[in-house]
């Protein structure tokens, strides 16, 4: 079992730093926030306990195509994203365990948080509402995200925009 | 030039919604089409309740009392596999005041039960059990009451459709030359081909024919998505550099064709990989012998030429009047129906081979979403630019026209250009006006088609 020991505190200071860096479009350092390993997924809408190796998802980024997505969006290409929207992430009924499956002998927490995540863009408000499930190991004396997946609870992207534009 | 005018009762029209003259390589969509709230009445009328219609896929409903609800030309459905095996479709609705009898969009069980009275049928329609039936006395007649059908339901290998109209042609028929491509999306499997679990469900604030026009036009792939040409570029190109290879520029060559009866194909060569079975870089180099073996069988089952259709060209395929197949770098099938002349609901699924190797079903599941779906790297920028176009055409009244002639001189239209979209508005053109689908297609050479809509009123 990992050694990793993280407070409901030190886990809801994390996760409003990483808000802020997205609600900033700061993406560049959020980037910087996740291991060479991580994983960031959104499953289809009503399959929030799919796996992406069986089921259709909606996002399945591994280092690699997260740092595509980020280049992408901070680009003037990604049409959907300019101009830009203006997010705001609430984030609440933060909980912390210890990981369920630590990686090869790294320290390693599960926290677990509540999301309502509100963009606004061309006069319109687009609603994503769901669960975080994180991974957070320790590298380096620094807290990074190994696994990131957000649910959601909506049956459908209809009161969402039609999509997953932003990194939710 | 020959003229005609074709008289409809539903709609008023000014002008023509195409203009379609090969003689001077013109066509050119009337905007009032994407927006006016009569032309969607008229397309519900003359299009949705006239023709076949997607419901889903057999293997959405795999086993015996499974089965999955949803609306399908605005009526609410439910397909299912009854305890014999067959695959059943009701409309989705008791037969003694009406709610509907399926209120999950998904389920497995024995029956289908109307909460509100408490009647309830089975999976092959069968009215089973209503409370105190005895009150209805001697005559009651069971068997009339029990679930109703859409008037007409067919399947062509394993795809599902329902017609609403009792006279509609036999579903082969209608399918006409887009059978052979959906045989060639089928032929990846030795077996058969089943939705994946999972569907993705959006919405786009765009007029449902945007959606068909973007679903095969080549054209934007190199402008509208420069950011997944670069992912993708850059993903090749990393994969290059680990192995030496030389990388090869990206290009899109290939056909557009006219499937007649509204149905149209873009096949074509891409750079990516196609889990059956074209070895590419980013693949792992491990997977090129299993890849070329997969070939190899089918070459044996198939002829050398047809496997190399099945597993070197990608094709997108539309099935009329809005039904998407797009067998790129894996397979998605994509419904969608107008709520208002402005919005949209799309739904999307992932089509795969069954008891295909992990590890090649794991390329596929990730390849459909580097490109494909609400949260790919391409699909938001496909809901931004109808959700312009869509926009722009609040002006129809000032610029009514859309241009759609691409190709239109070519002896061979490659798959940027437009006879895809025209195979499609043609035919929309016909089933709205009414008029006679004789001498339509790219150098039929018959002139200005005008069809005329005038007077008013009441619908259908």
């Amino acid at each position: 079992m990992g050694g990793l020991k993280l407070s409901r505190a030190e886990a809801e200071d994390f996760l409003y730093d990483e808000a802020d860096l997205l609600d900033g479009w700061d993406l560049e350092a959020w980037l910087a926030l996740c291991t060479d390993d991580v994983v960031y997924e959104v499953p289809a809408t009503g399959m929030a306990d799919g796996s992406p190796a069986t089921s259709l998802f909606l996002i399945h980024d591994d280092r690699f195509m997260l740092e595509s997505r980020v280049k992408r969006l901070l680009s003037r290409n990604a049409h959907a994203e300019n101009p830009r929207s203006r997010t705001r992430r609430l984030i609440t009924n933060v909980r912390v365990s210890p990981a369920e499956s630590a990686g090869s002998g790294t320290d390693e927490v599960t926290v677990a948080a509540s999301f309502h995540v509100i963009r606004f863009r061309d006069d319109a408000m687009h609603q994503y509402v769901g669960r975080y499930t994180y991974r957070l190991r320790q590298v380096d004396g620094q807290l990074r995200i190994a696994h990131r997946r957000a649910a959601l609870d909506a049956d459908s992207l209809r009161h969402s925009g039609g999509k997953v534009s932003i990194l939710l | 030039m020959v003229r005609r005018r074709v008289l409809v009762n539903a709609l008023s029209m000014e002008q023509p919604f195409i203009v379609d003259d090969p003689s001077t390589n013109t066509f050119r969509v009337n905007r009032r089409a994407m927006v006016d709230p009569e032309v969607l009445a008229a397309e519900r009328a003359n299009i949705f309740d006239r023709t076949w219609l997607y419901l889903g896929h057999e293997s959405e409903v795999a086993q015996p009392g499974d089965y999955v609800s949803r609306t399908v030309g605005g009526r609410a459905l439910v397909l299912c596999r009854d305890l014999d095996g067959k695959v059943q479709a009701w409309l989705n609705t008791c037969t003694h005041r009406g709610a509907t009898v399926c209120r999950e969009t998904k389920g497995h069980g024995r029956f289908l039960t109307c909460f509100y009275h408490a009647w309830s049928f089975d999976l092959a329609g069968n009215l089973a059990t209503l409370p105190d039936a005895e009150a209805y006395g001697p005559g009651f007649d069971r068997a009339a009451l029990a679930l109703k059908r859409p008037p007409r339901v067919d399947t062509y290998r394993g795809f599902v459709f329902v017609s609403y109209n009792p006279a509609v042609i036999p579903l082969v028929d209608h399918l006409a030359g887009a059978r052979d491509y959906l045989d060639l999306v089928c032929e990846q499997s030795d077996t058969t081909m089943a939705i994946l679990p999972g569907t993705q469900e959006y919405s786009i604030e765009a007029n449902w024919k945007l959606l068909v026009e973007n679903s095969i036009d080549g054209y934007h792939a190199m402008s509208t998505h420069a950011t997944y040409m670069d992912y993708l570029m850059t993903a090749m190109r990393r994969a290059a550099e680990a192995t030496g290879e030389k990388l090869a520029p990206p290009s899109l060559d290939g056909r557009a064709h006219d499937l007649g009866n509204g149905h149209a194909v873009i096949e074509y060569t891409a750079p990516w990989a196609r889990p059956t079975a074209r070895w590419a870089a980013p693949l792992d180099p491990a997977l090129r012998e299993p890849l070329a073996a997969r070939r190899a069988e089918l070459a044996e089952r198939h002829g050398e030429e047809r496997a190399r259709r099945i597993c070197e060209t990608s094709r997108n395929l539309l099935i009329f009047p809005n039904l998407i197949v797009n067998d790129i770098m894996a397979v998605t099938v994509r419904a969608f129906e107008p709520v208002t002349p402005g919005l949209m609901h799309v739904r999307a699924w992932e089509l795969a081979p069954v008891g295909e190797p992990g590890a090649l079903h794991e390329v596929r599941l990730d390849n459909f979403l580097t490109f494909l779906g609400p949260g790919g790297l391409a699909t938001p920028d496909d809901v931004e630019a109808l959700e312009c176009c869509q926009r722009g055409f609040t002006s129809w009244r000032e610029l009514p026209w859309s241009d759609i002639s691409r190709g239109m001189a070519q002896e061979r239209p490659g798959i940027t250009d437009e006879l895809q979209m025209r195979a499609f508005w043609r035919r929309w053109n016909q089933m709205i006006g009414g008029s006679d689908p004789a001498a339509a297609g790219d150098g039929a050479g018959g002139g200005e088609t005008e069809v005329r809509l005038r007077a008013v009123g009441g619908g259908r």
